[in-house]
């Protein structure tokens, strides 16, 4: 193992497909027009010495560093800023470039602490290498001022900024606005004044900045520094691996000091994330190795009992005696389990496995069933497969983007840099949402329409949209007649140009006026590449998956399918919602999205299992639920998931979980599922094992194990551990015999393997004989439905059983916020806290004033689930009628208020609509009161019976 | 299985259908999704509770789960 340090090629890569021949110190090298001549000579391995320039930024050409010179041109251009050219010759070494380059050097050594040997940079410093590049062996200034007793700035929790070390090289600055896009920094001032100033001479905790850690990384000297850095020193080996968090996928190079993991860098070359990265993927991994990991196997009989720790041996064979015992007694469809998004391909691949063969029903389910389980339903019936249609990449060429009930910009940060950066360049934007999202309005992007819907409209609103596009005539007649089932296309013209759905009738619903809507449908169906990407404010309605068959039945129609810069795309909410879905946890699928009834596949699946399966759809988690409640399922095996916290209508949940005989929770953390357990089976961070996980993108990515699991074994071993315990054998060395034996029973993965995944840092499926390296882009020549054409599909707008009254007058709806993660069971185990150390009601000035509440003030919010506390943060991103919160912290309780409602084809629960009323409080509400007594007595019970060593 | 809430889940599932002009099409559609994505024990309590009363199913609905238990 080495660090391996990426080639950083000064400039970044020209697309241009013309190419250019020239000469570089007597060396030919043919690069694409549009190349710098910095790069086209890193290329030959020529470096070229530099400061300002960094590949990953546009060049700036200030530091000079990079002269050379060009035969029969004037002077010393910057090899940066200077672009190939047929023919030209270029030197890059000679004496009086050197005397230059040493006395430029010599200048910015003048004005610079000369600590190498205890600066946090040392053996990883560009200064430090460009002195030495350039032969520096004396600085003859004696300066009269300096900036060597600049201020620090450490209050930022993950880096510091040392202005005595900055050279006012500007990368920084501009990573922030090209990498980034929040513009959070600048050079304030003039000449020997310039430095480098966090929005306007603030603290970078009291600036825009989100700590992305663009400029951390940009940065040449130890200006910008990660405090792990400074606390550890340097890394001495890396390895590539994958982001935990949301559905980006970012590929990261974890830097380790032997099992200790130092930072997390952005790898240049992830698919995903091209090198950029969020405040969760490259700083907050410190929950890893957190004091609360618990890291020894669990037993007691009962709740109210203290934690026993016990060997593997005795907690996985005391776990599957009492599945056995509880099957004995309840009948073989008794128990079941629930994996999570949070788990790798191959650990939910033999979950659903163990389910399905070893425990002999379908009874699985994911967390998917809770946010995306719509998506999954609506392209298929309509697409013919559960997934997004377009690489990330794709957002690059499109015209316009209509983002629908997402928030890109914090919920999935490093893909809402991307988007912003192709709307700087000029493509238009349409958000449909309730809040002022940030993307509405950033430095240099501002949406062209914000269709603010009031919560639970959005199928009337697409309707609407779909309305203007068929009353006039923007449909895109040749893709629809070559690609789409027409008997159905025209069946649904004709139902979608109904009166009803007009802009102007469904403006009283949605609340949208009706001239906007229509500039909007006309910007979507008439801009050229129509892209639309759409969140979690699309599925977590009662009408969640119509609203996903709008969104195709509207894509298909414009044509917005099949090419580059188009198409339909799910953000999804956590690493691997996709993969967990495509291994399938489901409990009417199998791996691959096929109903466990079907005789092929089933037959397919007994042959390779060797066990009899069930060919009836098991229970979905909330059917569970209502299950454990009638004494019909009352053994669970949940992994990764926190149902106890992340669930709706939650007393219900709890009441679930206690009336269940076994409840085996497989996690990294006494997480609040688990104070419901009677076996806790420790589980692998994402540091701590191999497999791989499934972006949104469908792109299958490498997880490798930087570090030995802290409680010994990684979770696929665990899971394996108690197949073979229940009498079923499992007999997998290694994860990459799990991917094997998902590519032969899968026809969409046919063609991955680790060997293909090594070779090509991922791949994104389908990938099989007909696309060996992968599919970016799906639907290009047919869809995947039996026939191979699009599916139009009706969707009446049907009301929610939810609604307001005037004793419960608000709207309730729940999001996320950039620094937190899903219910915080990782972030809020990290310097994150700085942030967003609770969660917070926001309500809008007018609603705020009605009930005399401020900023700060505690509000009881009351629904017909429950009632619980929050503090107030009176803001105008609301609109009057509607309140927002967070879920990220389990006292907060918002899933006490959420109604059992859900999706009607799906069961995803109504999080995003919930009537309530607000009122003024002094304490928490009586639930949080009794759950804070619980959860006490549930640490004291761990605290009685686990070891302190 | 609480059969209020079932019914809801039932009638839900059904007010997508209903959007269909052609009736038998949309009670097929509904028995379908029924069948392919209910646990058993969940279609034999709607089964049960649309044979013993029903009233609280639609109509649409009512056809459906009768197709059902057929």
């Amino acid at each position: 193992m080495s660090m391996n340090k990426e080639q950083d090629f000064g400039t970044p890569i020209s697309t241009n497909e013309n190419l250019v021949t020239l000469e570089i110190d007597g060396f030919k090298v043919t690069a694409p027009a549009g190349t710098s001549v910095m790069r086209a000579a890193a290329s030959i391995g020529i470096e070229i010495p530099k400061l300002c320039a960094t590949d990953s930024i546009e060049p700036f050409g200030s530091c000079r560093l990079c002269l050379v010179q060009i035969e029969g041109g004037r002077g010393m251009p910057a090899s940066c800023t200077t672009p190939v050219a047929e023919g030209l010759k270029v030197v890059t070494q000679n004496k009086k470039l050197a005397d230059v380059r040493r006395g430029i050097m010599e200048l910015y050594i003048s004005d610079h602490p000369l600590d190498c040997l205890t600066c946090s940079a040392n053996g990883d410093c560009e200064l430090q290498d460009m002195a030495g590049a350039v032969g520096l062996r004396e600085v003859r200034y004696n300066p009269i001022e300096t900036h060597l007793n600049a201020e620090k700035d450490h209050s930022n929790p993950y880096f510091s900024f040392d202005p005595s070390k900055c050279i006012v090289c500007s990368r920084c600055v501009r990573a922030c606005e090209e990498t980034q896009g929040t513009f959070a920094l600048t050079i304030n001032g003039r000449g020997f004044d310039s430095k480098v100033s966090p929005s306007q001479n603030q603290p970078f905790m009291d600036s825009e900045c989100v700590s992305c850690g663009a400029c951390v990384q940009a940065c040449p000297t130890a200006t910008l520094m990660e405090k792990s850095v400074i606390d550890n020193g340097q890394p001495e080996h890396a390895i590539v691996t994958t982001c935990a968090y949301c559905g980006v996928g970012c590929s990261f190079r974890a830097e380790m000091k032997g099992e200790q993991v130092i930072r997390m860098v952005p790898a240049k070359d992830g698919k995903a994330n091209h090198g950029h990265s969020c405040v969760k993927g490259r700083f907050a991994f410190g929950y890893a190795t957190h004091k609360d990991r618990i890291t020894k196997p669990m037993i007691r009989a009962s709740i109210k009992d203290a934690w026993q720790e016990v060997s593997w041996e005795v907690a996985i064979n005391h776990a599957a005696s009492e599945l056995k015992r509880i099957q004995t007694k309840y009948g073989k469809d008794s128990i079941g389990g629930i994996t999570s998004s949070r788990c790798t391909n191959e650990e939910v691949f033999i979950m659903q496995k163990l389910i399905r063969a070893g425990f002999g029903n379908n009874n699985v389910d994911t967390c998917a069933r809770v946010c995306h389980s719509p998506t999954g339903y609506g392209l298929k019936q309509t697409f013919g497969e559960s997934s997004g249609t377009q690489d990330f990449d794709s957002v690059m060429k499109a015209d316009v983007i209509l983002v629908i009930g997402a928030n890109p910009t914090d919920g999935h940060p490093v893909f809402g840099s991307q988007m912003k950066k192709r709307l700087r360049q000029g493509a238009k934007l349409i958000v449909i949402d309730p809040r002022e999202i940030d993307l509405i309005k950033s430095p240099h992007v501002k949406a062209s329409h914000h269709l603010k819907l009031r919560p639970s409209t959005n199928v009337a609103l697409i309707n609407a949209l779909a309305y203007v596009v068929v009353t006039e005539n923007l449909i895109d007649e040749a893709f629809v007649n070559e690609r789409c089932d027409v008997a159905s296309f025209a069946k649904w013209k004709t139902f979608i140009a109904q009166e009803h759905h007009s802009p102007e009738a469904s403006e009283s619903i949605t609340g949208v006026p009706a001239d906007v809507l229509r500039a909007a449908a006309r910007l979507y169906a008439t801009a050229g590449n129509g892209a639309i990407y759409y969140g979690l404010g699309v599925t977590e309605h009662s009408q969640g998956s119509t609203t996903v068959i709008g969104i195709a039945n509207l894509a298909m129609a414009t044509g917005n399918l099949g090419r580059d810069g188009v198409g339909v795309n799910p953000l999804r909410g956590q690493n691997n919602v996709q993969g967990s879905c495509d291994m399938g946890s489901f409990p009417h699928e199998f791996p691959g999205y096929r109903h466990v009834s079907d005789t092929e596949t089933h037959q397919l699946f007994e042959n390779a299992w060797q066990a009899e399966l069930s060919a009836e759809p098991g229970l979905r988690i909330p059917n569970m639920f209502e299950a454990a409640l009638d004494s019909s399922f009352m053994g669970l095996y949940c992994e990764g998931e926190d149902i106890a916290q992340s669930d709706p209508d939650i007393k219900h949940v709890h009441a679930a979980l206690r009336a269940m005989e076994c409840v085996i929770v497989q996690d990294i953390f006494l997480n609040e599922t688990a104070k419901f357990a009677h076996v806790f089976l420790p589980g692998s961070s994402f540091l701590e094992k191999n497999g791989t996980f499934t972006n949104a993108e469908r792109r299958i990515s490498p997880v490798r194990k930087v570090m030995s699991p802290l409680a010994g074994y990684q979770d696929w071993e665990v899971t394996q551990m108690l197949a073979n315990a229940m009498g079923y054998p499992m007999n997998y060395s290694h994860p990459s015999e799990i991917m094997d034996e998902i590519a032969r029973l899968t026809p969409s993965f046919t063609g991955v393997s680790y060997e293909k995944i090594d070779r090509l840092g991922s791949v994104q499926w389908p990938c099989n004989d007909e696309a060996e390296e992968g599919t970016p882009i799906m639907h290009t020549e047919h869809f995947l439905r039996d026939n191979g054409k699009g599916l139009f599909m009706l969707t009446e707008f049907v009301a929610t059983a939810e609604r307001t009254n005037s004793k419960f007058p608000l709207i309730l709806t729940t999001g996320r916020i950039l620094s937190q993660y899903n219910v915080g069971a990782q972030t809020r185990r990290t310097e994150n806290v700085a942030w967003h150390s609770e969660d917070r009601l926001e309500i809008h000035p007018h609603d705020a004033e009605d009930r005399g509440v401020n900023t700060g003030d505690w509000v009881g919010i009351k629904s017909r689930a429950g009632e619980t506390v929050l503090r107030a943060l009176v803001s105008d991103r609301m609109q009057p009628g509607v309140v927002y919160t967070t879920f990220h912290f389990p006292e907060s309780g918002a899933n006490v208020i959420t109604t059992d409602n859900s999706d009607w084809a799906t069961n995803c629960p109504e999080y995003k609509v919930t009537a309530v009323q607000i009122t003024k409080v002094s304490q928490p509400s009586e639930w949080q009161q009794q759950y804070q007594a619980f959860s006490e007595k549930q640490l004291d019970l761990l605290e009685q019976g686990t070891s302190h060593d | 299985m609480k059969i209020e809430r079932l019914i809801k889940m039932a009638n839900d599932i059904g007010n997508f259908f209903n959007s269909e002009t052609d009736k038998e099409i949309a009670a097929e559609g509904i028995r379908n999704h029924l069948l392919k994505s209910w646990d058993p024990r969940m279609r034999k309590a709607i089964i049960a509770y649309c044979q013993e009363d029903g009233s609280e199913l639609s109509s649409l609905v009512k056809t459906a789960v009768n197709k059902l238990a057929a």
